[in-house]
């Protein structure tokens, strides 16, 4: 048990009231006097040289007011990691995939801007594209940038310890091969934004982000506008789940266009366009081998990983790192090597997806555990709990767990989920199976090589001392931020949760580096206490002066002010409140001073009060090449149980139940690391079962829709049995750390080993469609 | 050319020119300002535009706004009465079914028509009414819980 009073409870959200009666506005909510409607044409063909690019046509229909591209937009090369700036705003030379941006038109309406595109005469000369990950990197395979001969973007090649010996030292040694598919992050909400470019040279885009900083820094830098003349203002976002980390063709041309007509200029993709765009899950391939001991003790594992990057580099180095990295835990290795490489081909790039990286490896390394058991005739749950890392232990590539609930995880779904009655148990054609993953609460570097805070936050009183504003950068894209925050801050400052308002998500607010790598909960966290504290300070510092009593006696609670523990002697204080609001309706009362009223002295005594915070993480990690991609302040880690029905006949899968135990260090609100835990489930499911972008011969996305791009519907998934574990995360504020992509890690590799566990057929190759299944079992019986 | 539709709008009267060719979710959105309404897909896919129209709850990017003349349409804006949530509203928010929030209108006023049908749904009646609402967020259970809940409050089972 604690003393949170408002921590650690189960509050409804901040938002929950304007989202659930359509007051929220999102992007494409906005409409401003005279404002313009953009579009983009984008590439028809998939690898091509431009020869000729034609608007007078375009720039001639009524109602068109500006069309631009390559000239107009300059060549400034962009991207996310300064090491791999391979994009500008429109291609120039040549198109490198079937929807790379070749021109924006802005118009008076949608549809003059649409049939302004369908003017613009583009020659193309068609070159040999490449599309698959192994041939693209093969002799003689289409060159896709000159700078990266062989289609190479990047590769990583990492050792700890020596694997080759360690391997030979081993009893057993198994080894396993993994295909995922290119995933949609399959947000509701399109991205969409509006460009205001005003007469003070200051640009403002509203826009669907989840890293306002991040975009205010590449805007700046492709429209060539001083960074300080650049506000990016989130509103409230549909979704995100990774491909909303980076500044958007969208955005640059709204704001080039905005600039160059002086109007609003507004732009929102269709579901096509999402697709086209993608920058979600890569396709990776893996192959591993895992040495172990006859008593299941894990030796040594070898990893190799194909990323298909598609034609840009988005996020990807970090993700070719990220795949090798988040092996280190949580199971106790001696050795560990790790070779991966990403490959250029002609499609939409790939870049950050929910699990960022680690999702398909740790598919593949989970049941590569579950055969190895199998092997040894070891239950898998033993196999894991034997080789468990706990608190304070370091993975092999110094990763820091400096605290991890994994034991207790697995021990609460192997209860929750009656593990020991139904392991082996089980009729023909239901299987049950589990997995295990961790996953960073939030990336121990900034994308840029930096040393600014991750995170500052200020917290700004009202003048009647009533509320407590919170102003940060930070990113509420539906996981709870602002909710969060709102309740540190409350907590900390000793008030309740309805007295903090939260004003997020604008760049002008602070600096904060977004929501990704699931990093706001801790870090912006931290900066939200720190300020909070500060605030508190020096209310205290003001009451003890008035009152003339010793500043460490006063304490916050509830929204009282306790003077070691009793009332003190406020009248005056309490006389003079209400004197200054007579005829309010809500003048305080009671045996104790308010919050309020100490606000209010302090106000009277120091004008108006702020307190300020301010995060960035200590030094991690190694010092090897690529150290920094995995290190983090804290980790996450979740377990999960999965039962699964078979239909041997049709192949067919039902996911029946799933049990699922995450520690996130103090579960800041219950309800929503549920939310949290549920989300991520629900998303893995479809990754594992039905999910999968695909491609014509030429390049063209076959299934750009939300009805031919399969995701869980309400009717695929079942109830989740959600068990929050919690520990001590000594670098988290209050203790909590992450939940929203920890969350997704063991769900694939649970299904599939249900789905062994069912039919006896390891499958290795995802989406898991019932075709797939029947013709593995068919196989099967045949072979049999 | 343009045509003159009359409809009835949350409860009140609006006569409005209309292209022909004018969907209901852009007419709702676009002319009327209610954005509550999202347009997620404009396929009919993800009902993130669902409205109630006479008291069926449809995509609203499927329905033209003239095929709308003479019709009852309900959209989220028009479900809470004199600043109180609807019952289906204040179990969204208490139960947690509400992330990013983009399908929240639709979700809410799919369960509002399934409600009007079968007052005591079941968990599979809920699932398979809300099974055109797609939901990144959630992954439905807490929608579900929430729609469970709402049901009971309505139809009298249990305080709110």
């Amino acid at each position: 048990m604690n003393d949170f009073r408002v921590l650690n409870t189960r509050a409804p959200r901040v938002d929950a009231a304007a989202k659930a009666t359509g007051q929220a506005k999102y992007a494409d909510d906005f409409k401003m006097p005279g404002m313009l409607y953009a579009a983009i044409l984008q590439s028809p063909v998939a690898h091509a040289r431009i020869l000729h690019i034609d608007t007078s046509k375009a720039k001639k229909l009524a109602g068109v007011e500006n069309v631009v591209t390559s000239k107009e937009a300059g060549l400034i090369r962009y991207g996310v990691s300064p090491a791999r700036y391979d994009e500008t705003i429109f291609a120039h030379d040549k198109v490198r995939y079937v929807g790379d941006e070749i021109a924006a038109v802005a118009a008076t309406s949608m549809e003059i801007a649409q049939e302004a595109l369908s003017l613009i005469k583009v020659d193309y000369e068609e070159i040999p594209a490449v599309f698959d990950m192994f041939e693209a990197t093969k002799d003689g395979a289409p060159q896709i940038h000159d700078e990266f001969p062989g289609n190479i973007n990047a590769e990583v090649h990492q050792e700890f310890g020596d694997t080759e010996a360690a391997l030979k030292s081993c009893d057993l040694v198994v080894d396993h091969t993994f295909l995922n598919k290119r995933q949609d992050a399959a947000f509701i909400e399109p991205h969409s934004c509006v460009a205001v470019f005003d007469h003070a040279g200051k640009l403002t885009l509203y826009t669907s982000t989840q890293v306002p900083h991040y975009v205010m820094r590449t805007v700046a830098m492709t429209l060539q506008i001083p960074v300080g003349n650049v506000r990016v203002i989130k509103p409230y976002v549909g979704g995100g789940f990774g491909p909303k980390c980076e500044a958007t063709p969208l955005e640059m041309s709204c704001g080039l266009l905005s600039k160059i007509t002086g109007k609003p200029v507004k732009m929102t993709y269709s579901r096509e366009q999402v697709f086209l765009h993608s920058r979600a899950r890569h396709q990776f391939y893996a192959e591993m081998s895992l040495g172990v001991m006859n008593d299941g003790t894990m030796v040594a594992l070898k990893n190799k990983a194909v990323l298909d990057g598609g034609a840009y580099t988005s996020f990807g180095i970090a993700t070719v790192y990220y795949s090798g990295s988040l092996l280190g835990g949580p199971y106790k290795l001696k050795a560990m090597k790790y070779d991966g490489h990403r490959a250029y081909t002609n499609k939409p790039a790939c870049g950050a997806q929910r699990g960022h990286g680690g999702v398909a490896h740790r598919a593949c390394f989970e049941q590569l555990i579950d055969m190895t058991a199998e092997k040894i005739g070891m239950d898998p749950v033993e196999m894991r709990l034997k080789n468990i890392m706990t608190a304070g232990d370091m993975t092999v590539n110094e990763l820091d767990m400096s605290s991890l609930g994994m034991k207790e995880c697995i021990e609460a779904i192997r209860e929750g989920s009656d593990w020991n009655n139904k392991k082996g148990k089980l009729p023909k054609g239901k299987g049950i199976g589990m997995a295990c993953g961790f996953f960073v609460s939030g990336a121990g570097y900034p994308i840029y090589r930096s040393d600014t805070y991750h995170s500052t936050v200020v917290i700004k009183m009202s003048e009647d001392g009533g509320v407590a504003n919170l102003l940060t950068g930070s990113a509420e894209i539906g996981q709870g931020s602002d909710t969060a925050m709102a309740m540190i801050a409350a907590e900390t400052l000793g008030i309740p949760l309805e007295n903090v308002r939260v004003y997020s998500g604008d760049t002008d607010y602070s600096v904060d580096l977004g929501a990704y790598s699931s990093r706001q909960t801790l870090m912006t966290g931290h900066a939200t206490k720190e300020a909070a504290e500060d605030l508190r300070d020096k209310i205290a510092g003001f009451l003890a002066e008035e009152m003339n009593v010793e500043k460490s006696g006063i304490t916050f609670v509830d929204g009282i002010v306790k003077f070691d523990d009793a009332p003190g002697n406020f009248e005056k204080i309490r006389t003079s409140y209400i004197k200054e609001h007579r005829g309010w309706t809500d003048q305080p009362s009671g045996e104790f001073l308010t919050f309020r009223e100490a606000a209010r002295l302090a106000f009277l005594k120091g004008g108006t009060l702020v307190g300020t915070g301010k995060y960035k993480p200590h030094r991690l990690g190694g010092s090897y090449k690529g150290a920094a991609v995995g290190t983090s302040p804290a980790y996450g880690c979740s377990a999960q149980i999965v039962e699964v029905s078979v239909d041997l006949e049709t192949g067919q899968i039902t996911v029946d139940k799933m049990t699922d135990a995450h520690d996130c260090g103090l579960a800041i609100n219950k309800m929503s690391v549920e939310g949290q835990m549920q989300g991520s489930l629900s998303m893995g499911l479809g990754e594992c079962l039905f999910e999968e972008v695909k491609f014509d011969s030429r390049g063209r996305v076959l299934n750009p829709s939300l009805g031919e791009y399969k995701i869980p519907t309400a009717l695929d998934m079942p109830n989740v049995r959600s068990i929050i574990v919690e520990s001590n995360e000594p670098n988290g504020p209050y203790g909590a750390k992450e939940v929203g992509e920890g969350a997704i890690m063991p769900t694939i590799p649970a299904i599939l080993n249900a789905i062994y566990d069912a039919t006896g057929v390891r499958i290795n190759e995802l989406p898991v469609t019932s075709e797939k299944l029947f013709m593995a079992l068919v196989e099967k019986n045949r072979i049999v | 050319m343009k045509k003159i539709i009359r409809l009835t709008v949350n409860g009140e009267p609006v006569e409005a020119a209309v292209a022909q060719n004018q969907t209901l979710v852009q007419f709702l959105r676009e002319d009327l300002g209610l954005t509550g309404t999202k347009h997620g897909c404009g396929l009919g896919d993800c009902g993130a535009c669902t409205v109630i129209l006479d008291g069926k709850a449809v995509n609203s990017c499927l329905v033209l706004a003239i095929q709308a003349n003479g019709s009852e349409v309900l959209t989220i804006e028009g479900l809470a009465e004199n600043g109180k949530l609807h019952p289906l509203q204040q179990a969204f928010v208490d139960k947690g079914a509400i992330q990013c929030g983009f399908c929240t209108p639709g979700m809410i006023l799919s369960a509002k028509a399934l409600l009007e049908e079968k007052p005591n749904p079941t968990e599979l009646e809920i699932r398979t009414a809300l099974s055109g609402n797609l939901c990144r967020c959630t992954g439905y259970q807490k929608i579900v819980e929430a729609i469970d809940d709402a049901a009971k409050v309505m139809s009298g089972r249990e305080e709110s």
